[in-house]
């Protein structure tokens, strides 16, 4: 054999072990969807939306008090999370070098590490405890918690990614370094820091560990923020370890939505993301 | 390289007033706009400039022009105090705009940028629209009381910079649609904007193809009327053919300075005319 086909052989077999790769990663990610949307989507329908809970025994019933607790819980979430999230990553940016960055840095990387029990049981200790009731704002905080980490990074890393010329253009026509940030810089990254915080959304949506310790459940409709509330992701670990086939059926359903709000959150932040930059040219 | 070069004080600055004459200029001298005295500038420990004196004159197109490196556009740079932002950064000297010491205490940098404004060498648009882009150093000065002077001053920008009739019709379109020369065109009608006095210039037309670079020098011809205008460039036919006076940097050092059309056809030292002629550089 000479050394050409040889050399063609070794590059052939070495592109295809990358795409055997990637196509065993994608297996149980098309296995999960397809397991979900096989056993969910029989119990899906209006009433889960739209119905509470029944009593053991008695079949049908629905979520509606998980869903609208999971939009409430995300919603605390954010409004703590987005706004620390996002200005510790343009402190980070602007300030790159100094060793308070460097420090911020390595505590959000970490604090990413953290398994969300440990931050469950941290929100229990210090929104809890001292209130002796498990409440909408404690799991709120927990999930905010997970949160400022994932927007932080991806905030500056955005922001790091905006040319220089850009902060010099303005420097240059007489704007201060806040200015500049504030109109040309951040405005530059949006479309990214968007996609992000959607993207954390996502994820935290989906997390059950901060909440068995927060929000705890609610059988019941609640909209208080100082009231247990129940959640998708706790309601469907209930179901799912209980004894009824019935609740079982429910717990996919359930799971199935939440799959559905998380791939929803991904694609509207691509699409996004994809049309503003389009936009701009 | 095997040039020597014994001293700075070798070297020529036949425009120098300080020395009592100003042999190069038939007509009567302009005022001095820049007057820099002793300037030296350091990264760190690296010297990248070194001890240099000149002065610039108003109302006239002042190129600067030597090879890669050798300080030019660092020098251009400390005139309006853009390497402020580069940690490690250090000057010792003066320079003077309108007699007034830059670097003086209790400067304002922000009200220096305004009245020295810049073009860059990669045009540096912000991600916004033609007519935002005008309007930003308007803005954020508050240099326009009202909306339709607002208007008026982005209209008058644009024609001082040869775009309006390109543009005037997408004035809210994204800049980023534009040619690479209505970008740049476009960054010059943004200095324009907050009426400097002084228009410093880092290679604004090195990325552009010769019809564009012709544009951009016919503009620059133009805006010397009212500007004191000081352009870095490594292109030698554009330094002779739209500047009146020459500067001849290398390595970190003033070599020559003087009336272009002597510095091209009889310069008195003989590294300039060796960099003239094509010799190294």
């Amino acid at each position: 054999m000479n050394r050409d086909r040889l050399r063609r052989l070794i590059s052939s077999a070495f592109v295809g072990a990358c795409a055997l790769a990637v196509l065993l990663a994608l297996v149980p990610l098309a296995m999960v969807l397809f397991f979900v949307v096989r056993q969910g989507i029989g119990s899906l329908n209006l009433a889960f939306f739209t119905s509470m809970p029944r009593p053991v025994g008695e079949a049908g019933g629905g979520m509606a008090n998980a869903i609208v607790g999971t939009l409430m819980l995300t919603g605390i979430a954010s409004l703590m999370a987005v706004p620390v999230g996002v200005m510790s990553g343009i402190y980070m940016s602007e300030y790159a070098g100094t060793w308070l960055a460097i420090a911020l840095r390595f505590a959000a990387d970490t604090l990413n590490g953290v398994p969300s029990i440990v931050i469950g049981v941290f929100a229990y200790g210090i929104a809890v405890l001292p209130f002796k009731q498990f409440s909408a704002l404690a799991g709120g905080f927990a999930l905010g918690i997970m949160m400022i980490p994932i927007i932080a990074r991806t905030t500056e890393e955005l922001l790091l990614l905006v040319p220089n010329a850009l902060r010099e253009g303005a420097l240059a026509l007489g704007a201060t370094r806040a200015r500049a940030v504030f109109t040309v810089i951040v405005p530059a990254a949006l479309p990214g820091i968007i996609t992000g915080i959607v993207l954390a959304l996502a994820r935290i949506a989906g997390e059950t560990a901060p909440l068995l310790f927060t929000s705890f459940n609610n059988r019941f409709f609640s909209r208080a923020l100082t009231q247990p509330i129940s959640s998708l992701t706790v309601q469907i670990y209930t179901y799912a370890i209980s004894p009824y086939d019935d609740w079982h059926r429910q717990a996919w359903a359930g799971a199935l939505v939440l799959v559905g709000f998380v791939l929803t959150c991904s694609l509207l932040a691509r699409i996004a993301t994809a049309r503003i930059r389009r936009l701009r040219g | 390289m095997t040039h020597q070069v014994s001293s700075p004080t070798r070297f020529t600055t036949g425009l120098s007033v300080r020395d009592g004459r100003d042999p190069a200029l038939n007509q009567a001298p302009k005022a001095v706009k820049i007057d820099v005295e002793h300037l030296s500038f350091f990264y760190g420990v690296k010297r990248a400039l070194e001890d240099i004196s000149l002065q610039i004159q108003a109302n006239l197109v002042t190129a600067f022009i030597g090879p890669s490196g050798c300080g030019k556009s660092t020098f251009l740079r400390t005139l309006n105090r853009m390497n402020d932002i580069i940690p490690g950064a250090r000057i010792e000297g003066h320079v003077r705009i309108d007699g007034l010491d830059a670097y003086a205490s209790g400067v304002d940098v922000v009200k220096l940028r305004r009245k020295v404004g810049m073009v860059f060498q990669k045009s540096n648009p912000f991600p916004k629209t033609i007519f935002e882009n005008v309007a930003y150093g308007l803005r954020i000065n508050g240099l326009a009381a009202s909306k339709s002077e607002l208007a008026g001053r982005v209209e008058e920008s644009l024609k001082q910079a040869a775009l309006w009739g390109e543009v005037k019709d997408r004035l809210h379109e994204s800049a980023l649609a534009m040619s690479g020369g209505q970008q740049q065109r476009l960054c010059i009608a943004r200095a324009l904007a907050i009426r400097p006095d002084i228009i410093l210039m880092d290679e604004p037309a090195s990325a552009l193809d010769p019809i564009a670079t012709q544009r951009i020098e016919e503009l620059v011809y133009d805006l010397k009327q009212a500007y004191t205008i000081v352009i870095v460039t490594h292109n030698m036919q554009q330094a002779a053919r739209i500047s009146d006076h020459t500067a001849f940097f290398w390595l970190g050092r003033l070599v020559e300075y003087d009336r272009t059309d002597k510095i091209f056809t009889n310069p008195s030292e003989k590294l300039t005319e060796d960099y003239v002629t094509g010799r190294f550089g």
